[in-house]
């Protein structure tokens, strides 16, 4: 298996000295170029645990193997797209591209490098401009190719088009697609859009939350490009699983807020 | 209308009501000169090279002070966004150093290096240092999370995380830090120059003022406030805006 989540659980220390379950026993398998979609109401802890899988945070137990590896800190086997685009301003477009390849690559491999996937984002004219000049969906992208100028294997969104408006997150999402089966690589995608997660994923991972299980595990078996008529039936179901859940968060944050 | 011209206006409104006044003569011409009188001692000392000795040796305390400043600064700056403990000893004590006025240094200066231009100089680096200080603290402590973890994600750690991510991060703020530490070593700089025993602008601003030379003392006071105000807004400013600007924490205007 290319990515074990092994019994990964997650506790915060509240301000009331309360302990938050995030994650609770939290067992996946992954295949390698498989497209997972991790889906829930906020507050599931699904960017909890694509922050472990980042190597970003440590599981209070249980632990991730990629490729038989324990992770345990950031590195360049897998790469990380936030749903800021996170661009460093004081760096031109091509700067930050080229950021992760400092280290192994020589001026003239990082150049090619960052003209390669600057052209898979479409931003080719860019290299040069700085990213206060660019719009969000044009920053979101350059932050999608610094991710692939990293080459690695495991690529790990966390709501990267939740900040951008309906019309370019349509775009976005069939780059995406795009890039993913151009790649093949291994994508775990977080969102709570559902109409994005069916999309997009050939599997689609449903979670609750307070603490964050998982409840849906199903495989989403529509030809791509997808079209909306095919999606709609499986967006009904997700929807009903869901619904019950966000009534209950509602609930449990009013009560929550009553208390104090 | 646009702003230079309602400056111009106000200006010549300005130097008008003063000329009004001294016609008046209420005041003796020893005490409110009038402005072409003024101009004229503005003018002597411009032509006899006097004045120009004297903005050359204040500018020469204030960049070697300042400098001095910005180094100690910065790094006093670092050491206390980043070693806790130093934050909560050297930092409490450098909060309160920085509430003290300069000119209270200058008897403590004369006393350990006389009256010579060290004391000056002494007086120009305490009064810009502390400033930097708590900028450069607050510009690294204030790094947004986010281009640390996106940074890390990308192999960066330690060394190459603090100089490539941290030190660029915090920019702005060190920007600020400079511009308020030149603000302040100007100011303690005259503070020092009107205790020594010249040259400076501030010197002869005091000698002036010994010698009853009431249109001398006003004079420097303008060169003095345009000065300031010119490498404030002339300079940092602009430079100020720029930074801004690219690092996306002010509109483009």
């Amino acid at each position: 298996m290319y990515l074990n989540i092994d019994n990964i659980s997650k506790s915060f220390q509240r301000q009331d000295e309360q302990q938050l379950k995030a994650l609770e026993n939290i067992n996946l398998e992954i295949n390698e170029g498989e497209f997972i979609s991790l889906l829930g109401p906020s507050g599931c802890g699904k960017s909890t645990l694509l922050s472990i899988m980042a190597g970003l945070s440590k599981p209070t137990s249980g632990s991730v193997r990629l490729e038989n590896n324990i992770i345990t800190e950031p590195g360049p086997d897998k790469s990380m797209v936030f749903q800021e685009p996170a661009l460093f301003p004081w760096m031109s477009v091509k700067e930050n591209v080229t950021f992760p390849l400092r280290k192994n690559f020589s001026k003239k491999e990082q150049e090619a490098k960052a003209a390669e996937y600057l052209k898979m984002v479409h931003l080719s004219q860019f290299a040069e401009n700085y990213p206060h000049e660019l719009s969000g969906g044009m920053q979101q992208r350059v932050a999608i190719a610094r991710a692939l100028a990293m080459d690695s294997g495991l690529l790990l969104m966390d709501e990267p088009f939740g900040a951008l408006d309906e019309q370019t997150r349509q775009v976005l999402q069939d780059e995406v697609e795009k890039i993913w089966l151009d790649t093949k690589k291994t994508i775990v995608f977080v969102t709570h859009s559902i109409r994005e997660a069916i999309k997009l994923s050939d599997r689609v991972i449903i979670m609750s939350a307070r603490p964050g299980t998982v409840i849906s595990d199903f495989r989403v078996n529509l030809n791509r490009p997808r079209q909306q008529k095919d999606m709609a039936a499986l967006e009904e179901d997700v929807m009903a699983i869901l619904k019950t859940e966000i009534e209950n968060v509602m609930k449990e944050e009013l009560q929550y807020a009553g208390s104090r | 209308m646009p702003v230079v011209v309602k400056r111009i206006l106000f200006f010549v409104a300005l130097i008008l009501i003063w000329q009004g006044i001294f016609l008046l003569g209420i005041w003796p011409e020893s005490m409110i000169p009038g402005p072409l009188t003024v101009a004229e001692t503005i003018i002597a000392g411009f032509v006899d090279m006097t004045l120009v000795y004297d903005i050359v040796a204040s500018f020469r305390h204030l960049l070697i002070g300042l400098a001095v400043s910005l180094v100690i600064g910065t790094l006093l700056g670092v050491l206390l966004a980043k070693v806790k403990t130093a934050d909560e000893t050297l930092g409490t004590m450098i909060l309160a150093l920085q509430s003290v006025p300069s000119i209270v240094w200058v008897p403590l200066a004369i006393i350990w290096f006389g009256f010579t231009e060290a004391s000056i100089i002494f007086v120009v680096i305490i009064g810009g240092t502390f400033v930097m200080t708590m900028n450069m603290r607050i510009g690294i402590k204030n790094v947004a999370p986010i281009y640390l973890q996106a940074a890390r994600t990308m192999g960066s750690k330690g060394m190459d995380l603090f100089m490539k991510v941290v030190v660029p991060a915090s920019i702005p703020h060190a920007v600020t830090g400079v511009r308020l530490a030149w603000a302040f070593s100007w100011r303690a700089l005259m503070a020092g120059e009107m205790l020594s025993t010249g040259p400076g602008l501030g010197y002869t601003l005091s000698y002036a003022s010994d010698f009853n030379n009431m249109s001398l003392v006003i004079g420097i006071i303008i060169i003095i406030g345009v000065i300031g105000s010119i490498v404030d807004q002339l300079i940092f400013q602009r430079i100020e805006h720029k930074v801004l600007k690219r690092w996306g924490m002010e509109e483009a205007a």
